[in-house]
């Protein structure tokens, strides 16, 4: 990486790897916002652990 | 590179998080209140006319046997908005790892703000217009799974749209202005689109107080207006610092090589 004309393009083959945490980045975002206990088999626990954060964060709660 | 900025995002989504949160619980949680309060009372209400189903109260589950107390859904607003910065944040890392000397401004730190600009417009404005935020109290439990496909399909439209106003932008060789605008129309035709197609939803009840509602819905933008705030700058001040860094230890590097 030459460092001084400041961004650097990244190789796309470098990036893509990392491509696979993104499933497990959306499925965190899914439980915090969405889950009604069909992913998390947790009931409504989820939903009401979340419950302030779903309604501030702007996210149909109920 | 692409763990550095990872990591990045990671830790600076949750401080982004946590301090959306923060906001969240000075600036939001009265009106959570309020709105539980109004909930609770038309609930015993209702079960005071349907005489015999006296348990109905806390059905729904913000009453006294909840199964997470006030405290603990409070407690929760933490940890929701911190996970919510976690995930975003990563996500937007490998975003900005995928642009950055390709598309949008040369500075590692502009392009920050300048991607977190664009996800507040496109993941908080435009589903917000469409379908605004509510408190407890308002929606019907029946329709949640419908409403949360709309409201999802109106986040994908404002990425979809933002990505192809910054396509578009780039195949126009005039001036300045003409990419902005060629942007512009790229960005609001289908946003204004799905706006005019997608069922509007409205299930605030009759009687439900108008400045709480606003009061509340205005608490949440600001909610999501800190969390893209905070995390831009940050992203972007940490980003500038690392390339001052290698930027300064580049001649060292191009002697050993």
């Amino acid at each position: 990486m030459s460092g001084l004309s400041t961004p650097t393009t990244i190789p796309l083959p470098r990036i893509r790897p990392w491509l696979l945490l993104v499933p497990f980045l959306l499925l965190i975002a899914y439980l915090t916002l969405m889950d009604e206990g069909a992913v998390s088999q947790a009931g409504s626990y989820l939903h009401e652990l979340m419950h302030d954060g779903r309604h501030l964060l702007g996210v149909p709660c109920h | 590179m692409v763990r550095t900025l990872l990591v990045r995002g990671l830790l600076v989504g949750l401080l982004a998080g946590l301090a959306a949160g923060g906001f969240a619980f000075f600036f939001g949680e009265p009106h959570v209140e309020a709105a539980i309060a109004l909930e609770e009372a038309a609930a015993a209400d209702e079960a005071a006319h349907a005489h015999g189903t006296h348990d109905a109260a806390g059905a729904h589950g913000h009453g006294e046997e909840a199964l997470v107390s006030r405290g603990g859904q409070k407690a929760g607003l933490f940890l929701a908005t911190g996970l919510f910065g976690l995930s975003t944040g990563g996500i937007f890392a490998l975003v900005y790892a995928a642009l950055r000397g390709r598309v949008g401004p040369r500075g590692d730190g502009a392009l920050a703000l300048a991607a977190a600009g664009a996800a507040v417009v496109a993941i908080v404005l435009v589903p917000f217009v469409k379908y605004p935020a509510n408190p407890p109290a308002v929606g019907d439990p029946e329709t949640i799974s419908v409403r949360t496909v709309l409201y999802l399909l109106m986040v994908v439209v404002g990425l979809a749209a933002a990505g192809v106003a910054v396509a578009t932008a780039r195949t126009v060789t005039a001036g300045p202005w003409e990419r902005w605008i060629a942007a512009g129309v790229a960005f609001l035709v289908p946003v204004v689109a799905a706006w005019l197609l997608l069922p509007a939803v409205n299930e605030v009840p009759k009687d439900f107080p108008a400045t709480l509602l606003w009061e509340f819905r205005v608490s949440s933008l600001g909610t999501q207006v800190v969390f893209w705030t905070v995390f831009g700058v940050l992203f972007g001040l940490l980003s500038d610092r690392a390339a001052g860094r290698r930027a300064a230890a580049a001649p060292t590097g191009t002697m050993l090589g």
